[in-house]
């Protein structure tokens, strides 16, 4: 015990947290599991536990974007589709290949990730070589044409494989696949995703956390961590001492993009129907407002926004009408209350009336 | 003659996305931020234009010039509640506040007019003859929009060219403190210019409701993504940009609408973005700025 505790002392603060932050996900889902396992959670609860994970995986991975890169990306949803969208269609299709349930899911999960990262490259490449808010509004532009692309979209397996048509006039129907007797229809153009087994659980959803928070804890803590913050810091003076920006950015952006992917992939295995129109703009400011009220480059801080702000909006049911008013203003007043000089001031001064210790606060 | 057709349609399109556009720029330009609430402005205009002459059965001009005035204050309103607190602060900041305000407009929007559909009557009255025997149809609100394009952008390159407050305006967009220095008075040039793009966004509303009648408290959302990419696509900051890239960005929606694939067209508008972007980074009018080190 003396050996652990001096162990622990002689950790780094960042080591600290990063171990916390792995303790508090695994200790919340022992105490969700053990009391879905006792029925203590309704089944609106229940079914809410699958959608926090993947927004926390987003959220997390956004976060690796926006907080530790410093670009603003506008469209994490469009990789949150990419990777839904090409999971159910890797579950559905290995429907016979691979009978074991989670299996099928890690596969398709792995699956998403890597149609996202694609995507994330292909965005990326050009996209990352422009300064300023460029990054937002290619992303931005990204997460529509992705939207309408799979709006088009027709794709169906049978015995002879994947069957894929695009519906550019917008006169072809899933008909026209001419599929076999017994294949299945997958994506269905603007309907979307229909038909899909659901095989997402909330167990696949932490490890899922799990395996997003040590990728991009490893990878902030790692040389290439560091460079990427010294980019985000003062691209300049990295360039000059020899940091190759495009590389580090891209690494960042495209990490990102694949674990989004994953977290669609998740996401997607969740409802027996999908439609691409869930994942538009709003979708993706709703992730960046998580991320952003959780504190930049924060993991733990974007873990807890998530939780919190997924469920203030059902917390807040009793308003009925007035749920989503109270919740713009919520938001409003936290930005106000948390950027404004004077009001934190004033903040400051209640604290230290309370504890007598301010200096420490405003630190 | 048919490509004529859709050239008229592409331009009475992008002449919409012009006067919001200009709102887009305009604050950018001054405040540096991207007022992402700009859209929902054009959905209360629009609606306080569908009250006045559903409800009260006032003339069209009335109407709009009472959802101008509305949302002149909104615009104002919003600047000094919402915005004007964090001006020291981060563009995230600034940028999650203003979508914060898109929720609650576009949520009290909702429980005041309920999220039914309601039908916007056109604000035109007359119709344009059919020309050349019926092969070329321009309709009462493409001529009406264009001309008031036109008169929009005329009249505010002489407002920031000529006028004192213009003058204000480009030197805070230039350097605020420099500006302040020199005795101009930042917050209400800033105020002014939230004024300004929002009478606009009424504006655009009122015609934007006039083509397409269905109005609901997402209507602006749209436009308005399509606007501020007008806005980046000439030039981010710049008046004639914003001119030039929402009429492009009309013209080039229309077309591809017509002889490409009605489900891609926006796809396309925004791939079009992309390329122009890689090619000019600063936009088709922006001025490139190189870093200084």
């Amino acid at each position: 015990m003396n050996g652990f505790q001096s162990k622990w002392k002689g950790l780094k603060k960042t080591t600290k947290v990063d171990f916390a932050t792995y303790l508090g996900v695994t200790a919340a889902f022992l105490i969700v599991s053990f009391c879905q396992s006792r029925g203590m959670i309704n089944s609106s609860m229940g079914g809410m536990l699958v959608p926090i994970c993947c927004y926390i995986v987003m959220a997390v991975s956004l976060n690796l974007t926006v907080g530790i890169l410093g670009e603003l990306s506008l469209g994490h949803a469009g990789f949150m589709s990419v990777g839904a969208f090409s999971g159910v269609i890797a579950a559905m299709s290995l429907r016979e290949a691979i009978p074991a349930a989670p299996l099928r899911l890690a596969v398709a999960m792995a699956v998403g990730a890597v149609f996202a990262a694609i995507a994330g490259t292909l965005v990326g490449v050009p996209a990352l070589r422009l300064r300023g808010d460029y990054l937002a509004i290619v992303t931005l532009a990204f997460g529509e044409i992705i939207k309408e692309l799979i709006n088009c979209l027709l794709v169906g397996h049978d015995s002879k494989g994947l069957h894929i048509a695009l519906n550019i006039s917008g006169s072809l129907s899933i008909n026209d696949l001419h599929l076999e007797e017994g294949g299945v229809a997958i994506i269905k153009g603007a309907q979307g995703a229909a038909g899909t087994t659901k095989i997402a659980t909330f167990a696949a959803g932490y490890v899922l956390i799990m395996a997003a928070l040590v990728i991009i804890l490893n990878l902030v803590r790692s040389r290439s961590g560091r460079a990427i913050m010294a980019v985000r810091d003062n691209r300049i003076a990295a360039e000059s001492v020899g940091i190759n920006v495009t590389k580090y950015k891209l690494m960042a952006f495209v990490t990102s993009a694949a674990l989004a992917g994953a977290a669609g992939a998740l996401y997607g295995l969740n409802y027996s129907s999908l439609a691409a129109s869930k994942f538009n703009f709003n979708t993706s400011i709703l992730v960046l407002v998580y991320v952003v009220l959780g504190g930049l480059g924060n993991m733990w801080g974007s873990i807890v926004a998530t939780v919190v702000l997924y469920v203030l909006p059902e917390a807040l049911r009793e308003f009925d009408n007035y749920r989503m008013l109270v919740y713009a203003i919520v938001l409003i007043v936290i930005m106000l209350a948390t950027n404004n000089d004077q009001i934190k001031e004033k903040l400051d001064a209640v604290r230290r009336r309370f504890t007598g210790k301010g200096e420490e606060a405003r630190g | 003659m048919e490509f004529l057709n859709y050239l008229i349609s592409g331009i009475s399109l992008g002449s919409i996305y012009a006067i919001i556009a200009l709102g887009y720029t305009m604050v950018y330009g001054i405040a540096k931020m991207l007022n992402f609430a700009h859209g929902d402005v054009i959905m209360v205009g629009s609606y306080v234009a569908f009250c006045a002459i559903s409800y009260l059965h006032l003339p069209a001009l009335v109407a709009i010039v009472l959802a101008m005035a509305v949302c002149t204050a909104l615009g104002v309103i919003i600047e000094g509640l919402a915005y004007r607190p964090l001006r020291q602060a981060g563009s995230l900041a600034v940028l999650i506040t203003a979508i914060g305000v898109s929720y609650f407009l576009q949520n009290a929007a909702q429980l005041i007019w309920g999220a039914t559909p309601k039908n916007f009557t056109s604000v035109v009255g007359f119709k344009v003859p059919p020309l050349f025997g019926g092969a070329l149809t321009v309709s009462g609100e493409a001529v009406v929009t264009i001309a008031a394009c036109i008169v929009i952008m005329a009249v505010l390159t002489w407002f920031t060219g000529s006028t004192k407050m213009g003058k204000a305006m480009r030197a805070c967009s230039e350097d605020k403190s420099a500006a302040q220095l020199m005795g101009i008075n930042v917050n209400s040039t800033i105020s002014m210019t939230f004024a300004i793009g929002s009478a606009l966004a009424a504006v655009a509303g009122v015609l934007l409701c006039s083509f397409s009648p269905v109005l609901m408290p997402t209507t602006g959302s749209m436009p308005g993504i399509k606007a501020f990419t007008a806005a980046v696509f000439g030039g981010i900051g710049s008046i004639p940009g914003a001119f030039l890239g929402g009429i492009l960005l009309g013209v080039i929606e229309a077309l591809a609408k017509a002889y490409i694939s009605t489900n891609l067209a926006n796809s396309i508008v925004f791939a079009v973005l992309i390329v122009v972007l890689l090619v000019r980074p600063a936009g088709l009018m922006g001025k490139y700025v190189p870093e200084k080190v």
